[in-house]
């Protein structure tokens, strides 16, 4: 791990009219590691994340990636950086195969438009080999025909393809089965082994405990605790997210109330 | 399907390729049936009216059959694309028409007697030009595609009535008239046929090749050899039929031709692929950085611009534009094609080439039926229980397809 955070944002603030969605948050996420956003219903975790991914502009804040100050105002730009988000109601499309999903919007191709299968072909079958997500049969088969588990494999994937730094999972597996969530949650393990920074947020504090490096609460739209994983307990988290107070008051320099990090 | 992992990095690399029944079964369980339903269907047909029908089975009426479906099926090209992006024209027909119309009037020796090949340039240009507004309305503003080109429908109706003030308009050019009436010699027939052999054969084990250059193994070579044998084999048997009668009908050409094209941009190019995708799931596709309005834009142009040319063999074959131009059963049949040909209403799922079996299918029967003495009335139900057929079949696989899907 480095010392500059290969994420890290500073009072960010969002408003949508009168809803303030979130207050002077911070948040920062360092290489090779498995930062958790956890927070209630409406506590402004999918904000956040948009205002990352470049879908909703910040109203107010800082952002430095690695350890540069930038403007993201459009997923484009937010791609460019490295940041890949795999969204809750996964973005992929049924009636297309997994090699096609993979390469999505971003196909190989000549000077003429003309697609070329065989290296997109080779280099998703060589991505999901490192990712050893082993379970899909036939990487020429239609998405519709894959589990839940395989079907957040590929979305992963799709993620890590392009050479990502930074990847945010959103309730990666919300919908899953015990043993596809275990199949994902070693999936998310290994691409913080591979030295990318990873969020992951979720509402299952099992699967926090079992991947989260620190976890960081978020509750009515602020921030109220960051915490090392390996030093706190579950009902701590559960404290910080349902009755958490402010970590900081409008721009006074933080204070925490749980394990300072 | 379980989750049970088996050992790392083995199943990948030694399993690349399904067998060919498992294949088979996941595309039963998804739907992908493609054509084969209404092919069984067309040779049946061809079968019952074979046996039943005097001079059906003959070379002129086999021909009879494919210069009365070339317009038909050139407009279903462009409905399948339609289709494909899970949107609907319902002005197709009425913009062919309007192309007849365009083509007639330009060419008229005492108007604006302009060559041959601008009337034709220019009654494709104003159809793809309908295409791209009735689009820029369903992409940018967000109407359904359903209104926007219903009222397409009835707005370029009126044009043919209020341009064709001398209520009809005979086509003197010969060379426009050749679009639905031009027969190409045996010779050049059988070059044609051996042309496309060559460029089919050529592109699969091209594409085949390619692969293998890169590691990946040649998929179900057994299927493979068979498409490079069979088509082969129906492109020169389909020319040796029509060469007993007048020889390959320019028709033809045309629906070969653009069968060629539209699957090559289909298939084989970004543009084809973003049309999957944003049929499949358009918010996946905005996602993924796809400019999902100008697909579709695009792909209602194409509608358009396919709906001209259909229009101008259509106004060939009859050799005169009048008040009936695009309408009939036009519409009905240019969709009923892409659909019965298996394209799937809902978006993302088909191929181009059905709309030419849909087409097939369509006029095969109605020929038939017709030469068994029927009357329109008969030919029409049965068409519309044909589609009806198709379009319940296409629900329930989906359905099918829902449940077993995850």
């Amino acid at each position: 791990m480095t010392d500059t955070p290969l994420l890290e944002l500073r009072n960010v603030s969002k408003s949508f009219g009168s809803v303030q969605a979130l207050t002077d948050v911070d948040l920062e996420v360092r290489a090779g590691e498995v930062m958790a956003l956890v927070g209630d219903n409406g506590a402004g975790k999918s904000t956040l994340i948009k205002c990352v991914a470049g879908i909703h502009p910040m109203d107010d804040g800082e952002m430095f990636f690695d350890g540069q100050r930038v403007h993201i105002s459009s997923p484009k730009d937010a791609a460019k950086l490295g940041i890949e988000v795999v969204y809750q109601d996964l973005a992929l499309c049924d009636n297309l195969d997994v090699v096609q999903n993979m390469y999505l919007g971003r196909e190989a191709r000549n000077g003429f438009q003309i697609l070329r299968e065989p290296p997109m072909e080779a280099k998703t079958r060589e991505t999901l080999k490192t990712l050893r997500v082993t379970t899909i049969r036939s990487i020429r088969q239609p998405v519709a025909t894959l589990s839940g588990g395989q079907r957040q494999s590929v979305a992963v994937a799709r993620a890590v393809l392009w050479n990502s730094r930074l990847v945010i999972l959103d309730e990666p597996t919300a919908a899953l089965g015990v043993a596809q969530t275990e199949q994902v949650l070693a999936l998310v393990n290994r691409l913080a082994e591979q030295g990318l920074g990873v969020v992951l947020i979720s509402h299952n504090l099992h699967d926090i405990f079992e991947t989260a490096t620190r976890i960081a609460v978020l509750r009515l739209g602020r921030n109220a605790g960051l915490f090392e994983r390996a030093k706190v307990t579950q009902e701590k988290i559960v404290h910080a997210i349902t009755a958490g107070q402010p970590t900081k008051v409008s721009g006074i320099a933080a204070t925490t109330d749980g394990a300072p990090v | 399907m379980t989750a049970a992992a088996p050992t790392p990095g083995t199943q990948i690399e030694t399993v690349p390729l399904d067998p060919l029944p498992q294949r088979i079964r996941d595309n039963v369980r998804t739907g992908n049936l493609g054509s084969w339903p209404v092919i069984v269907a067309l040779l049946l047909v061809v079968l019952v009216f074979s046996q039943t029908a005097q001079n059906f089975w003959s070379p002129a009426n086999f021909t009879n059959i494919i210069t009365q479906m070339a317009g038909t099926c050139l407009i279903a090209y462009g409905v399948v694309f339609v289709l494909l992006i899970g949107e609907i024209d319902l002005s197709v027909a009425f913009v062919s028409g309007v192309a007849g119309v365009v083509v007639a009037e330009l060419q008229l020796p005492t108007g604006a007697n302009l060559p041959w090949f601008v009337c034709i340039f220019l009654a494709i240009l104003a159809a793809t030009l309908i295409g791209v507004f009735q689009g820029s309305i369903v992409a940018l503003v967000g109407v359904p595609s359903f209104v926007v080109t219903l009222a397409g429908y009835e707005i370029w109706q009126g044009a043919i009535l209020k341009g064709l003030t001398q209520g009809v308009v005979t086509i003197q050019s010969g060379k426009i008239n050749g679009f639905s009436n031009y027969f190409f010699s045996t010779d050049w027939s059988w070059l044609l046929a051996a042309g496309v052999s060559v460029l089919y054969v050529g592109g699969m084990l091209g594409s085949a090749f390619a692969g293998t250059r890169h590691g990946i193994a040649v998929r179900d070579p057994i299927v493979l050899a068979l498409k490079v044998v069979v088509v082969p084999i129906v492109a020169f048997v389909v020319v040796g039929v029509l060469n007993k009668d007048r020889g390959v009908p320019f028709g033809l050409l045309l629906m070969v031709g653009s069968l060629v094209i539209w699957t090559f941009v289909a298939k084989r190019t970004t543009f084809g692929r973003h049309v999957y995708a944003v049929g499949g799931n358009a918010e996946a596709a905005r996602r993924a950085g796809i400019n999902v309005a100008r697909i579709r834009i695009l792909v209602f142009a194409i509608a358009g611009g396919m709906s001209g040319l259909g229009g101008i063999v259509l106004a060939a074959r009859l050799q005169s534009v009048d008040l009936n131009a695009g309408g009939g059963t036009l519409l009905i049949d240019a969709i009923a094609a892409g659909v019965i040909g298996g394209t799937s209403l809902f978006g993302g799922r088909g191929e181009i080439r059905n709309a030419l079996i849909g087409a097939a299918l369509i006029s095969t029967v109605s020929n038939g039926m017709f030469i068994l003495g029927y009357d329109t009335g008969v030919i029409f139900m049965i068409t519309g229980l044909i589609l009806l057929v198709a379009v319940t079949f296409d629900t329930v696989v989906r359905r099918l397809q829902v449940r077993s899907g995850r």
